[in-house]
């Protein structure tokens, strides 16, 4: 079984580069997305290798100054903090004296990927540190040559070297030479216990911009003679262009260009209202193209494909048939989630410039390297003319892991021959949506003689199924006779990942079937997921991808915390556990009735991730991940009447509120685990936690989301209201 | 396209818009004054908040004509350095995750604390209610109003 995985072996030689600037100092580069995949492999030729090629620099001035740039798209998840802050503690430097940057990323080089998800600091952790750790060795060794010392009595710290005669030197004062050194092909790491900066609360470094307001997203970015386009796009999908008539669009005062491209128009002006009042005056005709679907199809089908037979099987352990014709009781359940917006609160936008010598791109963008590729592939260029440039992201949620909106910017140009920023409205950004599919569960569970004996998870999702790995989360291993099949539908509504894809609904079903289960064996609810885990430990299996010691922890830890089992009368609790994106979490949902109708008023949320980098920064991510998945399990609804979405603005469209967010107890695990995700892990058990505690309150069961659609089971047996 | 004399952060500035251009646009397009967010532009996220003679006021659904002789402030001119209690309790509790609500959400709560100065927790949650936090910081949003209610006390 593996539980910290993968090993990254690399060479720091073969990532890493020095020089001296003109302007003093040293530069010391490396390539960040190579040496943080985890295969990661030193580029080939390595003489042929210059700045062009890394992506991260730290910069250290004379005077001993230490700039970072950080090269990772920042969505919110705080990784421009966080990942700065493994370099400097290597470096052992004082981390209020760093000044951290957002790197320009150039895609001349398509070596890189970004690490997506909740994978930055899972993947940056051991390169970032080593990275640090050379550069400081490299300063301890030019100190130690001009001392005429071993630079083994050397030591460090805030940035100033000290020799076993206590004589010091600052890093500014050696930084000439140290870029004259040999890079260093072994460092040591600090142990835990010496961490000045990994641990400690680190405040977020672009605070002060946001807080006054600086331009520094996407829609901020401006440009001399930059254009604003409005792009309108087929109403429906199944839908194509026919015909259109811009004559009254072209009469109104600021509308400069109207640029028809594929199937969509855009509106040109220099300025973003005039751009959507050109749009709103098109006359389009639509014609359709391929089949309109309702959500009324989706439902249909997607029960017609859990109740068929054309599945795909990702896992299969024993035999769950035998288990079933030989059980003494079955349950079987189904469980149902709409599609859903991301909505990110910056609505999409980006700036393309796009020349007949080169193309300038500037943009809140998860994926510059794809996205770059696909734009040289559309135009026909070649990708070494793309510059592209990344912003702070306004959200990001997985929707700016797709660059359709740089694309439409690139084509705009191209076409136009000007620079133009495409801007969608927020109707824009909630029907041109790369949505998460809707998806149905069917669980099924045989038991016999008290015991779980079998477990059939199938899944009927549009468009994409599960990844890989997640047949193998809990309760993979738990149960002998396990298998879980899943079955797709294609659809021309296009489909994607969105924040912790599948699993933000998949944990709902699995512990809302277990809280379920537990009611049917008549035993405690935790005890029965403890019994389980009790069978994984020990396991040969290596797909398992979760640890029962550790999943046993949080669960035991949030019992604990939350005063399980021991509350007042008239709070009600439901209880999760879960395990994604490589972390351990268990939430409890505390519900109380107020005026007759239950509200979720606190969640107990205990996360192992490993070595908490930022403290501060994790706790506002596990708190915005856990109300996050409590505003979607309540309200996150998004239908299709024939192709057509069905809500276009807040106005129609739910997303939680402050007066609705219940309050964030938060216990991290303390232990030497290397870190691991945080954005995404603590939003999946957030609804199934509010769900059981629904149902210990009204006695009700909620099986489809959102729950606030079903408002009879949302109410409260008389009796309680009396009581 | 119709001049209009608007008063923002203290200056008086001139615009050419047409007469329907909301003030978000204005700031955000003719002014060079980024920090309101376009987020839905139709008074429902509070992005785009900034006082009127005051008061918050969603500046998406407000025109030219109905702002000309009040005194704006956006979150440009809320202080000169970051330093109004607001934003100071913004930075003591570290809210942002994007960021991108945050302007909106500061000008709302100082508004709000400059009538209320000694909120109680259900004040807070219906004053900030107008405004959405899609990265749900509400927690911190939350902690950093009262923080700024007990500093300015
Ligand atoms: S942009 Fe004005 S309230 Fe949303
Ligand atoms: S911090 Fe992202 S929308 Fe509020």
């Amino acid at each position: 079984m593996s539980t910290s995985k993968p090993t990254i072996t690399f060479s720091r030689r073969d990532f890493m580069r020095t020089s001296s600037l003109a302007s003093g100092g040293i530069l010391i580069g490396f390539n960040l997305f190579t040496a943080c995949k985890p295969e990661a492999k030193p580029p080939v030729d390595l003489a042929s290798l210059n700045y062009n090629d890394f992506n991260a620099f730290i910069k250290i001035a004379d005077n001993g100054a230490v700039t970072i740039f950080s090269p990772n798209p920042e969505i919110g998840q705080g990784v421009k903090t966080s990942m700065p802050m493994l370099i400097a503690e290597e470096l052992d430097v004082a981390w209020d004296k760093v000044l951290v940057e957002q790197g320009v990323l150039d895609t001349n080089n398509y070596t890189r990927q970004v690490a997506g998800g909740s994978q930055s600091i899972r993947f940056g952790w051991e390169p970032l540190r080593q990275t640090g750790a050379t550069a400081r060795q490299m300063l301890v060794n030019a100190a130690a040559s001009r001392w005429g010392v071993d630079p083994a009595e050397c030591s460090t710290s805030e940035g100033v070297i000290t020799n076993g005669a206590g004589e010091t030197l600052g890093y500014g004062d050696v930084v000439k030479d140290a870029a004259g050194m040999e890079v260093p092909d072994k460092v040591k790491l600090k142990k835990k216990s010496e961490y000045k900066i990994i641990g400690k609360d680190t405040w977020n470094v672009d605070l002060d911009k946001i807080v006054t307001g600086q331009p520094l997203f996407g829609l901020d970015y401006k440009k001399e003679g930059m254009l604003i386009a409005s792009v309108i796009r087929p109403p429906a999908f199944g839908q194509k262009l026919d015909s259109y008539d811009d004559s009254a669009a072209k009469q109104i005062e600021g509308v400069l260009d109207v640029v028809p491209f594929g199937d969509k128009i855009a509106v040109l002006a220099k300025d973003t209202w005039t751009a959507m009042k050109g749009k709103k005056a098109l006359d389009v005709s639509w014609k359709n193209d391929s089949k309109l679907e309702s959500t009324t199809d989706h439902d249909r089908i997607l029960t017609g494909l859990l109740d068929g037979k054309e599945f795909q099987t990702l896992r299969a352990d024993g035999d769950v048939k035998k288990a079933f014709a030989g059980a003494d009781k079955v349950l079987e359940r189904t469980y149902e989630s709409p599609f859903l917006p991301h909505n990110c609160l910056e609505p999409m936008n980006f700036y393309a410039d796009v020349r007949s010598d080169k193309i300038h791109l500037v943009g809140p963008i998860q994926t510059p390297e794809r996205t770059a590729q696909e734009i040289a592939e559309k135009l026909g260029r070649n990708p070494d003319e793309i510059h592209l440039e990344m912003t702070r992201m306004g959200g990001g949620f997985g929707r700016r892991l797709y660059g359709d909106f740089a694309l439409e910017a690139a084509e705009i140009s191209h076409k136009a021959g000007k620079p133009v920023k495409v801007v969608f409205s927020r109707e824009d950004d909630m029907a041109a949506g790369i949505y998460r599919p809707a998806i149905k569960y069917r669980i099924k569970a045989a038991v016999k003689d008290g015991k779980v004996t079998g477990y059939h998870l199938k899944e009927a999702s549009v468009n994409s199924n599960m990844y890989g790995l997640i047949p193998n989360f809990f309760p993979a291993g738990a149960i002998e006779n396990y298998q879980v099949d899943v079955a797709k539908h294609d659809s021309n509504i296009t489909t994607g990942a969105w924040r912790a894809p599948y699993t933000n609904f998949l944990a709902f079903a699995e512990q809302s079937f277990f809280d379920e289960l537990a009611e049917m064996m008549e035993v405690d609810k935790v005890q029965l997921r403890l019994d389980l885990l009790q069978k994984v430990k020990g396991t040969t299996d290596e797909r398992i991808q979760y640890s029962p010691e550790r999943m046993e922890e949080v669960i035991k830890t949030a019992v604990d915390k939350s005063g399980w089992g021991n509350q007042p009368d008239g709070v009600y609790q439901g209880f999760v556990n879960y395990y994604c994106h490589n972390s351990h979490v268990a939430e409890v949902a505390n519900v109380e009735i107020e005026d007759g109708m239950p509200v979720v008023k606190k969640i107990t949320c205990v996360v192992d991730c490993g070595i908490v980098v930022n403290p501060l920064g994790a706790l506002n991510q596990i708190e915005g991940g856990v109300i996050d998945g409590v505003g979607h399990a309540m309200y996150g609804d998004f239908a299709f009447e024939n192709g057509v979405p069905q809500s276009g603005n807040f106005d129609s469209y739910r997303l939680i509120r402050i007066n609705e967010a219940p309050e964030v107890e938060v216990h991290l695990m303390e232990n030497d685990f290397s870190p691991t995700g945080l954005g995404e892990p603590t939003l999946p058990p957030a609804g199934g936690a509010v769900a059981n505690a629904l149902k210990a309150a009204t006695g009700k069961r909620l099986y489809k989301q959102p729950f606030i659609k079903y408002p009879e089971l949302l109410t409260v047996p008389e009796k309680e209201i009396i009581g | 396209m119709p001049t209009y004399q608007i008063k923002v952060n203290g200056a008086s500035r001139s615009v050419n818009v047409s007469e329907d251009t909301p003030l978000l646009w204005i700031l955000r397009d003719h002014l060079d004054l980024v920090g309101a967010k376009y987020g839905c532009g139709i008074a429902q996220c509070g992005a785009c908040t900034v006082h009127l003679d005051g008061q918050a006021v969603r500046s998406c659904v407000l025109t030219a004509a109905q702002v000309e002789n009040k005194e704006i402030t956006t979150i440009e001119g809320l202080s000169k350095d970051g330093s109004h209690p607001v934003q100071q309790a913004w930075k003591e509790v570290d809210v942002p995750q994007c960021g991108y609500c945050q302007a909106g959400q500061i000008m709302t709560a100082a508004a709000f604390l400059d009538k209320n100065p000694n909120p109680e927790s259900q004040d807070i949650k219906s004053a900030m209610q107008g405004n959405l936090c899609r990265c749900a910081s509400y927690s911190r949003i939350y902690k950093a109003v009262e923080k700024a209610a007990s500093n300015m006390s």
